[in-house]
């Protein structure tokens, strides 16, 4: 195990080296000078060259790269020259409303997913179990901001249950951050819960087949225990995996949620440097949401070992 | 790892003839709606529609009526022939962008699974640093940095769609390179470049061209959200997404102007969801061995 931890971990490091370097190409190679944003149309040449000169970009581009990775390495990811925050304050500040939304869909998703597709795989081959596929497969084809509008039109003009923009802080009403959560979470989530419950449903109906389940029916037990605890769990691995993967899918998904709704996260916090052209945040930003995705998906690499012996021995 | 956002289907089990059978007509529904976007947003300069971006301050939020067949905008343009139109563009992005995708990606992939080593390694490991990022937010930066235009477009959303189609082709080459054709194209002495393109091409392009169709419906949704937030082609031009989120202003006084385009993206993005399962399923050599 502790060799697989070691290998996976030895592959990050020229994985995020690229991830940073692309970022900075990204930034750097198109076009859009940062000293002519800063100084706006009616810049004059000897103001923009000076400020250049100022802030580096007159050096060869691999050189500025090394003095950019060496303060990210030291955790300076620049500064916006908008508002003067660094982009580690605004990143923080955001970060907890993302990670909210994000937790609160992916747990929304669970929650529809795991009992629909235990229903389905139950009674596989039914006429419920070939409608929840199909409406499954039918919600594959609504993306986020399609939903976001149907929920909306729905539960905030229609209705008039939630609102439909909006933020509290936890620390402030945690009822109502919670209520200004619910629609943007359900939004999400509606994209995630038929990739959970499509990936489930077949894992168990294969489980439901094995001879040890054949075998507990005869010994007796409980339908439901035999389905929540003896064939659940061997059934959830790629569940898990899909879980893990889908988090890149739901921090897109984010950015388009909390524009919709109003939500001050990562999502606006990106939006809103593009909008502004603060090139300095879009970058930070970019940096670290792909950082912490390629985390996240060392993590998930890791539980699955935890989960499934056969990944870590490379048999699989 | 989540691509371009693409699934994968895990239908094996249940009754595979009542499938079929039921498959069978909505597949052809939506190979019929397929076409019949395609030969409206085709015909649109010579179908009898008002400009899809004159407007009409005195007409605006109009119902449906003679003159305009869905009713006018918030600006007062009709809605039709922005729909149309819009066709045109999520079209034209849709299916180009995966072309990129189809073209580099196959490439490079078919090499990697015939030639492995080193190679392989580079081109795997340079696929991984792309699916690093989270696509929208990646083709969101590129797009404000590249500017907004449907060339832009287009080439960043292709160019996320390399590593996905390069997955497929790799598998697909690695699976079909132990096959005995190509060993015995090897043991008579044909060349790599023979091989490549006379054995494992033809066998590579079923799987990939499945893959293509649902990387179509993927690029649609992609290119929607981003001119849904603003940073899709640029006004006035319409697309599906940036209708949307025109509408999404006036959803309590005219919600008809988000829901049309929603319906029209929601059927196309189907259509080539259902299309594409459908046929990935008929190729995929796992499930016909089944």
């Amino acid at each position: 195990m502790l060799g697989f931890v070691a290998r996976r971990l030895l592959y990050l490091v020229p994985v995020l080296v690229a991830v940073s370097l692309l970022t900075f190409l990204i930034a750097s190679l198109l076009p859009g000078d940062l000293a002519y944003v800063i100084l706006g149309d009616q810049a004059t040449p000897d103001k923009v060259a000076a400020l250049r000169h100022d802030m580096g970009l007159d050096q060869p581009i691999w050189w500025r790269y090394l003095g950019w990775l060496g303060h990210v390495l030291e955790g300076d990811f620049g500064r916006s020259f908008r508002t003067g925050q660094t982009v580690l304050q605004a990143v923080a500040e955001r970060l907890p409303v993302s990670f909210e939304l994000m937790l609160l869909a992916e747990l929304a998703a669970l929650a529809i997913g795991i009992p629909l597709a235990i229903a389905c795989a139950v009674r596989s081959g039914s006429a419920f179990d070939r409608f929840m596929t199909g409406s499954a497969f039918g919600m594959l084809s609504v993306p986020a901001f399609l939903s976001a509008i149907l929920l909306i039109y729905l539960f905030a003009v229609e209705l008039r249950w939630l609102p439909a923009t909006g933020y509290v802080p936890f620390s402030d009403d945690p009822l109502g951050n919670l209520r200004c959560f619910v629609l943007p979470a359900l939004t999400l989530a509606l994209g995630e819960w038929p990739v959970l419950m499509r990936v489930l449903r077949s894992d168990m109906i294969s489980t439901l087949q094995e001879d040890y389940i054949a075998m507990a029916r005869a010994k007796g037990l409980k339908p439901s225990r035999i389905l929540l605890v003896h064939a659940l769990k061997p059934s959830s691995l790629t569940l898990v995996t899909v879980t893990g993967i889908n988090i890149g899918r739901l921090m897109g998904g984010t950015v388009i949620v909390e524009s919709v709704f109003a939500l001050p996260g990562i999502g606006r916090l990106l939006l809103g440097a593009i909008f502004t052209r603060d090139l300095i945040i879009l970058q930070g930003v970019v940096l670290c949401v792909a950082c912490g995705y390629v985390l996240m998906n060392f993590i998930v690499d890791m539980l699955y070992a935890v989960l499934d012996p056969r990944i870590r021995h490379g048999h699989a | 790892m989540a691509t371009l956002e693409l699934i994968v289907s895990e239908e094996v089990v249940a009754g595979p003839l009542v499938r079929s059978r039921r498959l069978g007509l909505l597949f052809w529904m939506a190979i019929g709606w397929m076409l019949f976007v395609f030969a409206v947003a085709i015909l649109a300069p010579v179908l009898p529609l008002p400009s899809p971006t004159d407007m009409d301050m005195l007409e605006r939020r109009a119902p449906v009526s003679a003159l305009h067949w869905l009713g006018t905008d918030g600006l007062g343009r009709d809605e039709l022939a922005r729909l149309i139109y819009g066709a045109r563009i999520s079209l034209t992005v849709g299916l180009f962008a995966p072309v990129i995708g189809l073209a580099i990606g196959g490439a490079l992939g078919i090499l990697a699974g015939y030639f492995r080593g080193r190679f392989e390694t580079l081109v795997v490991g340079s696929m991984d640093v792309l699916l690093a990022f989270p696509p929208l937010i990646l083709a969101l930066a590129v797009t404000a940095y590249l500017g907004q235009s449907i060339l832009n477009l287009t080439c960043i959303l292709g160019v996320l769609g390399i590593p996905a189609f390069m997955r497929v082709a790799r598998a697909a080459t690695l699976t079909l390179a132990r096959r005995e054709f190509v060993i015995a194209a090897q043991a008579l002495g044909a060349t790599h470049a023979r091989i490549l393109v006379r054995e494992l091409l033809p066998n590579v392009m079923l799987p990939l061209l499945a893959f293509f169709l649902l990387g179509v419906a993927v690029t649609i949704v992609v290119e929607g959200a981003l001119s849904f937030l603003g940073l899709g082609v640029p006004p006035p031009i319409s697309s599906w997404g940036s209708m949307i989120g025109e509408g999404r202003e006036s959803l309590e006084i005219a919600p008809q102007l988000a829901f049309i385009p929603a319906m029209a993206l929601f059927l196309t993005v189907l259509s080539f969801n259902l299309v594409g399962d459908t046929l990935k399923a008929l190729t995929d050599p796992r499930q016909s061995a089944l």
